[in-house]
């Protein structure tokens, strides 16, 4: 079969397509993002007529996959792990309903917060649903595990989590297609019910997910993933989970290691591999990337006479993604001839694009607002986000995708004034609309700051749900038209600018203005391609 | 044969450019390949690196160890020097001369190349004024490439064919000058290398 390079987020997507899935919906967000961009820019999605939809978040994605597996059909949802915490009502409940079609959640987290505001481990989330989940440890597997995934997903009619992290998902290597398996055919679930999740059903399926994990155990235990290598060297077992696995056998160039090894790659735990390498060896090492999840689990809380090494402990660091070198320094390799970054290497942050149309934006803001002093902008997940860093230093909070406003308010009705609030257009109808409903009902005295540059920018310029609709969705809402105010942020505007964010600042109650410039990335996109196409013309 | 490569440089240079060409070279010599890239908000300006390993065995980890890279091939000289702790101690250095200025403290130029020139083994050349001389600026991470050409195990021949290759789409022009920036860079490694063509 044919042989392709492809990062982990492509061999996923392809795979997807590969094994009959008929639709994938997710939100953009590094590092899950080119998923749903490798099946959007593929010849053969359009073939197949595969949907793939930019949803508007993270939950109406998974709702939207949710509702394909229950017409029969397979569907994906992909999302960062914060995601997925926009998703969790879905999610944990997906679990209950179970699925009819195949349904895939792949989340991608983000170990070491490198486009993150945390790293939390999506694993734990797979445990609390109860689902089984699948963690690859390389771009052939991850291709792999999408086919297995959908299988255990339609056996056993649940959903099934595929967990990667940024490493993997950013990383490129070969990967072998499988053959094409055709779409499922339109098909209403068996059991018209199993969908309705009142009282008295919901406790007939939560049974029902209980009663499966015995399977789901066995699945485990027999699971090609989960593998068991002998060692001659008892003195410590090694247990490596996902990517980590990698790490550890790159630390052996003749990939002989001489301890035994237990390689988990797919989940709940598999618990004969596990009770070998605790009976044979004389302590035990846990190699995994995020939280200390299965570490944690062989530790339990009181009885223990093998000790366990890990992240708690301190052999590994607690936080932050593993590398080859913390790996071997845990297995006691020494790193001579290590190389120092010369003292006069200094950081070099992210910032916001030369033309960007925030930066306008926010020397406007930063003017209107200096009399109130510091310490009262309320701010979101986007580009903009790097406002907070010098020479414009103009917001105080980055908290989830939404909270700006919510969070505006709150402040507001302790008596702050003004409260601001700045989002981006994408992340406005993400979660901030609702934020703002709130605001309306309670006339809070709020201004929101919705930076429209048409695009969902951080993320590299995906469309955006808010294209041309931030003003009906506000009056619709109960802003009032007068205090709705569309502005150009331009530097030859700044003195006008200004004067709108001072007029609005100063009004009681919740007004909305509106910057309008398209993102500078995408616009230089857009003409390259004018110019392109002028060229063929020709 | 092993080939363990840290590209370096700031957001937007093109250090993905060099990774594809070579990334296409290796697949098409039959090598194993693993590269990790840097997407999200790093992109936007920051401090970007790829860790490219090319090997005719199967490679297990996406990251080079630190103290075991073959070569750092910058774009930028500050960015160059980020990355030395993943150098090997008989590894090249390969970087453009000319800074990307996009902080207030960015150190001072001569300071940087002294640091550089402190490597036994290294490669320094200004590829922006070369690429400028073929016709187009924007091919200075080809040249770069270019400098760099000698100290990887792929023929010269197999890294014109994935210029070809991914720039076809463009048209002719394009591939000629890049053809050209790969040729005037590795003329320029030949040239100042203290031990040239090592292979």
């Amino acid at each position: 079969m044919q042989k392709l390079l492809l990062l982990g987020d492509e061999a996923i997507a392809q795979a997807g397509m590969d094994a009959g899935m008929s639709g994938i919906f997710a939100y953009p967000g590094t590092p899950s993002t080119e998923i749903t961009e490798y099946v959007r820019s593929s010849p053969q999605a359009g073939k197949k007529g595969i949907v793939a939809s930019w949803a508007a978040n993270e939950k109406t994605a998974a709702e939207a996959a949710l509702g394909m597996s229950y017409a029969g059909k397979r569907a994906m949802t992909a999302m960062k792990h914060v995601g997925l915490n926009v998703a969790a009502d879905v999610f944990l409940n997906a679990a209950i309903t179970g699925a009819n079609g195949g349904l895939l959640f792949v989340v991608a987290d983000d170990p070491s917060m490198h486009s993150s505001q945390n790293e939390q481990d999506s694993r734990v989330y797979g445990k609390f649903a109860m689902i089984p989940m699948l963690e690859p440890s390389n771009q052939q597997e991850a291709y792999d595990m999408v086919h297995l995934g959908f299988d255990i997903s339609e056996q056993f009619g649940i959903p099934v989590m595929l967990r990667i992290t940024t490493r993997l998902a950013h990383s490129r290597a070969g990967v072998v297609r499988k053959e094409q398996r055709a779409q499922n055919e339109f098909q209403l679930p068996e059991d018209l019910r199993q969908f309705i999740l009142l009282p008295a059903i919901a406790r007939k399926r939560y049974q029902k997910l209980l009663d499966n994990q015995q399977a789901f155990q066995q699945l485990s235990e027999e699971s090609p993933y989960n593998t068991y290598m002998p060692g001659e060297d008892r003195s410590v077992g090694i247990l490596a989970c996902g990517l980590a696995y990698n790490y550890l056998m790159e630390n052996y160039p003749d990939r002989k290691v001489p301890y035994p090894v237990a390689k988990i790659s797919h989940y709940p735990l598999p618990h004969h591999h596990i009770e070998q390498l605790y009976n044979e060896c004389y302590r035990i090492l846990v190699l995994e990337e995020g939280y200390p999840v299965v570490e944690e689990m062989l530790k339990g809380f009181m009885n223990q006479d093998k000790e366990i090494n890990g992240r708690l402990d301190g052999t590994l660091p607690r936080t932050g993604e593993l590398n080859p070198n913390i790996v071997g320094k845990a297995l006691g390799f020494l790193h001579e001839n290590i190389g120092e970054v010369p003292g006069l290497v200094v950081k070099r942050p992210p910032s916001l694009c030369k033309g960007c149309p925030h930066i306008d934006s926010f020397l406007g803001l930063n003017e209107a607002i200096a009399e109130y002093g510091e310490g009262r902008v309320f701010s979101d997940i986007g580009c903009y986000t790097l406002s907070a860093l010098p020479p414009y230093e103009s917001i105080n909070s980055c908290v989830d995708m939404g909270a700006s406003i919510t969070m505006a308010k709150g402040a507001a009705d302790a008596g702050m004034r003004p409260a601001v609030a700045v989002i981006g257009d994408s992340t406005f109808t993400h979660s901030g609309m609702t934020g703002l409903l709130d605001a309306v009902n309670d006339k809070a005295n709020i201004t929101v700051v919705i930076l429209d540059n048409a695009t969902t920018g951080m993320t590299g310029g995906q469309p955006s749900a808010a294209f041309e609709k931030v003003e009906d969705i506000c009056r619709g809402i109960g802003v009032e038209q007068e205090h709705i105010r569309v502005i150009k942020p331009l530097r030859k505007q700044h003195e006008e600018n200004t004067r709108v964010f001072k007029e609005e600042l100063a009004y009681e109650g919740v007004s909305v203005i509106i910057p309008r410039r398209e993102c500078i990335q995408t616009l230089n996109k857009r003409m390259r391609q004018k110019f392109k196409d002028k060229a063929k013309k020709k | 044969m092993k080939n363990d490569i840290i590209l370096a440089g700031v957001g937007g240079q093109g250090i993905l450019s060099i990774a594809a060409i070579i990334g296409h070279a290796a697949v098409q010599s039959g090598l194993y390949l693993k590269q990790a890239e840097v997407h999200g908000m790093s992109q936007r300006g920051g401090d970007v690196q790829s860790h490219l390993r090319l090997s005719s065995e199967e490679i297990a980890s996406d990251l080079i160890p630190q103290g075991k890279a073959d070569m750092v091939i910058s774009v930028e000289p500050m960015e160059s020097l980020r990355y030395l702790p993943f150098l090997s101690p008989d590894g090249w250095l390969i970087t453009n001369t000319e800074p990307f200025i996009n902080i207030p403290n960015y150190p001072d130029k001569e300071e940087v190349m002294k640091e550089i020139r402190k490597l036994p083994q290294h490669v320094a050349l200004d590829a922006g004024a070369i690429a400028e001389e073929i016709g187009t600026k924007k091919a200075a991470n080809v040249v770069i490439l270019g400098a760099a050409s000698p100290f990887i195990d792929i023929p010269l021949g197999k890294l014109e064919d994935a210029i070809r290759f991914l720039f076809g789409k463009k048209g002719d022009e394009l591939v000629d000058m890049n053809l050209k920036a790969l040729r005037a860079g590795r003329e320029v490694a030949g040239n100042d290398a203290e031990k040239p063509f090592p292979r």
